[in-house]
């Protein structure tokens, strides 16, 4: 304890300022060691985790729940949708389905709940206010916040597609993937595209995970912030299903989230993907430069 | 306009620390300020506040015209009713908040200006603890020290477990921070600022809520964390609370400073009473009255009086003379809770 005592407890003479500043690991170290810590605090919560084992669980009900559906066999494409006449011929289709269906509300949940809570979260817990006197700075811990945020967000894509995959695979045949233009592809491109949609919706909750950052700014309630998030979330695709509002659509921030699908054909429509991912980028820029001139400026009482 | 405080010495961030004497309001060096003191002359100042004033956005004036002048080595009292401002100030120390007008300096460094390179010099309990309930009370404190970019994670274990020994949670460690009683939760609160070397440390109400027991305890932490030279200001709204511990002490009333100063300073205040113990009390208040002493006061074998300016040897000796038999005479020092409610209570004659 005597050795311990002396690294806790300065000399009689104070501490020496010098000796710390060796001893000061470099900015991008200990922003990485923060950002640990926020990953941690994330994946280790178990409101978090349960969410998590949610969107596991929604593709393997999906997929018994069509399989009991579906006509052995294969074919049988002459209603519904196209993704589901694909699926009984290819268990890889169960991610595109999940996706598509889990997009609407369960990811944008998710997404919300976690960006939602990030700097509300902390105000509401008090914990903020230590964090900010170590001191973590403002900047940094906000950088920190998104990142973890987008971390999470992709995670969740990535349980959905993995969830998916899993149970299409045990549940349907798998082999060469038969796009919705018509072509088929081999197996392996067919996963591939599968990553890139899910990378793309990982893109797509990113964009709102920074709109959710920057709603947790300004309140230190996090279940405020959290149903403000969906709220808007589903506004905006509420609108984006109202031809009269056809004008803003392209600017809404769920307008690309479903464009998704032009990987799924050949040619693949890269315009469409790129500007998804610049409506993305801009939203992401947009709120996280908001969400730094609020927290950079605010007075902290909670 | 923020950085018109006293002497800031933006320049190089650690080796800074020398402050020049802030303007007017220096306090004579305390008996912690000494040569003990930590580097930086004797008499160099610890935290240094110029004009402070917070406005926040009600229009309400929490803290107004506030020049605090707290010495190195100093255990500093900050007294003051619930809602005088005392923790408004000390968020503006911390940079939590932002101050309407004037400057605040921490180790000669301007905050919040420089709060990133002096914050981790400076330990700081803020209005109760605050921790996440789902962690334990190690993993609580391992959170706050990856968050402190000047904090050296490879002896992070050790520190984190050095700090939860000095206040004693070592063995509470694994324990959720939810099933921490009120006084477990203070002094892991105390122990954050416990996780590094410090040269100050900044406790707001420490003992809010605590039994006798727990306020003992850190009474006597703040104690021993002082004895290595380290600055300490404690907040309190318990005068006895901060006579115990503390040199110095400042007492806020309704945003503003009416008092700063050593204790023994804050004693002198007070008018002084000489009380004489006789049987013959009509004697007694003759003389008295012919010394020309106020506010005589005569009570079962006891006889007072306001000291004033009068010598208390003077006064025995003309009681004596007059044939008053003198059983005891004695100038009790004025009773500090007397004079922080004359100081911070509803008397509007503060100022006069």
């Amino acid at each position: 304890m005597s050795t311990a005592e002396a690294t806790a407890i300065p000399p009689a003479g104070g501490a020496r300022p010098a000796d710390q500043l060796a001893r000061t690991p470099g900015a991008v170290p200990a922003w990485l060691r923060l950002l640990r810590s926020e990953l941690r605090l994330v994946f280790r919560r178990l409101r978090n985790l349960a969410l998590l084992a949610a969107l596991a669980a929604l593709p393997v009900l999906l997929g018994i729940a069509l399989r009991l559906a579906a006509p052995r066999g294969g074919g049988g494409g002459d209603a519904g949708s196209s993704f589901i006449s694909q699926l009984a011929g290819n268990g890889v289709f169960l991610a595109f389905i999940a996706i598509t269906l889990m997009i609407a509300l369960v990811l944008p949940l998710a997404v919300a709940v976690v960006s939602g809570d990030s700097m509300a979260g902390e105000a509401g817990l008090g914990t903020l206010r230590y964090l900010l006197t170590v001191p973590a700075g403002r900047a940094r811990l906000l950088a920190a916040k998104y990142v973890a945020i987008v971390v999470f967000g992709l995670s969740a894509c990535c349980v959905v597609t993995a969830a998916s995959l899993a149970t299409g695979a045990a549940l349907f045949p798998i082999g060469p993937v038969t796009l919705l233009s018509g072509n088929t592809v081999p197996l392996g491109q067919g996963l591939l595209r599968v990553l890139f949609v899910t990378l793309y919706v990982a893109a797509a909750m990113a964009a709102l995970g920074a709109i959710g950052l920057a709603v947790s700014t300004f309140t230190e309630h996090p279940i405020g912030a959290i149903a403000t998030v969906l709220v808007l979330a589903v506004v905006s695709e509420i609108t984006d299903n109202i031809p009269q509002f056809a004008v803003v659509h392209p600017y809404l921030p769920s307008h690309w989230w479903l464009f998704f699908d032009s990987l799924l054909r050949t040619p693949i429509a890269t315009s469409d993907l790129l500007h998804g991912l610049l409506s993305f980028g801009i939203y992401a820029v947009i709120f996280c430069s908001i969400a730094w001139a609020r927290f950079t400026s605010t007075d902290v009482t909670a | 306009m923020s950085t018109a405080g006293t002497g800031t010495d933006a320049g190089t961030g650690a080796a800074a620390g020398a402050p020049e004497a802030g303007p007017g309001t220096v306090p004579e060096a305390g008996p912690g300020a000494g040569p003990s003191g930590p580097p930086g002359p004797p008499a160099g100042l610890a935290i240094t506040t110029s004009g402070l004033a917070k406005r926040f956005r009600g229009g309400q004036l929490a803290v107004d015209d506030l020049s605090l002048a707290v010495p190195r080595g100093a255990i500093y009292g900050f007294l003051g009713p619930n809602g005088s401002g005392k923790t408004t100030t000390i968020r503006m120390l911390l940079g939590l908040v932002y101050p309407t007008r004037g400057s605040v300096s921490l180790l000669g460094e301007p905050v919040p200006g420089a709060a990133a390179r002096v914050l981790p010099r400076v330990g700081s309990l803020v209005e109760g603890p605050a921790f996440y309930p789902y962690l334990s009370g190690r993993a609580n404190l391992a959170r706050m020290d990856a968050a402190d970019r000047t904090a050296d994670p490879r002896t992070a274990a050790a520190r984190i477990d050095a700090a939860l020994d000095r206040v004693g949670l070592l063995s509470a460690a694994k324990k959720r921070y939810r099933a921490y009683s009120l006084g477990m939760k203070q002094r892991l609160a105390i122990a954050t600022g416990l996780l590094r070397p410090r040269e100050l440390i900044i406790l707001d109400e420490p003992t809010n809520g605590l039994d006798p027991q727990g306020t003992r305890e850190v009474r006597g932490l703040i104690r021993e964390i002082a004895t290595g030279g380290v600055t300490v200001l404690v907040s309190s709204h318990l005068l006895a609370e901060v006579e115990q511990i503390c040199t110095h002490v400042g007492v806020m009333r309704t945003g503003r400073l009416v008092f700063q100063g050593t204790l023994d300073e804050l004693r002198g205040q007070g008018s002084r009473r000489v009380v004489i113990r006789t049987a013959q009390h009509t004697e007694a208040v003759a003389t008295l009255t012919a010394l020309g002493l106020a506010d005589i006061q005569s009570a079962d074998g006891e006889v007072s009086a306001q000291l004033a300016d009068q010598s208390p040897e003077r006064i025995c000796r003309e009681l004596v003379l007059a044939g008053v038999g003198v059983a005891g005479l004695a100038t009790p020092r004025p009773n500090l809770e007397d004079l922080f409610v004359g100081l911070t209570g509803e008397g509007f004659d503060v100022d006069g």
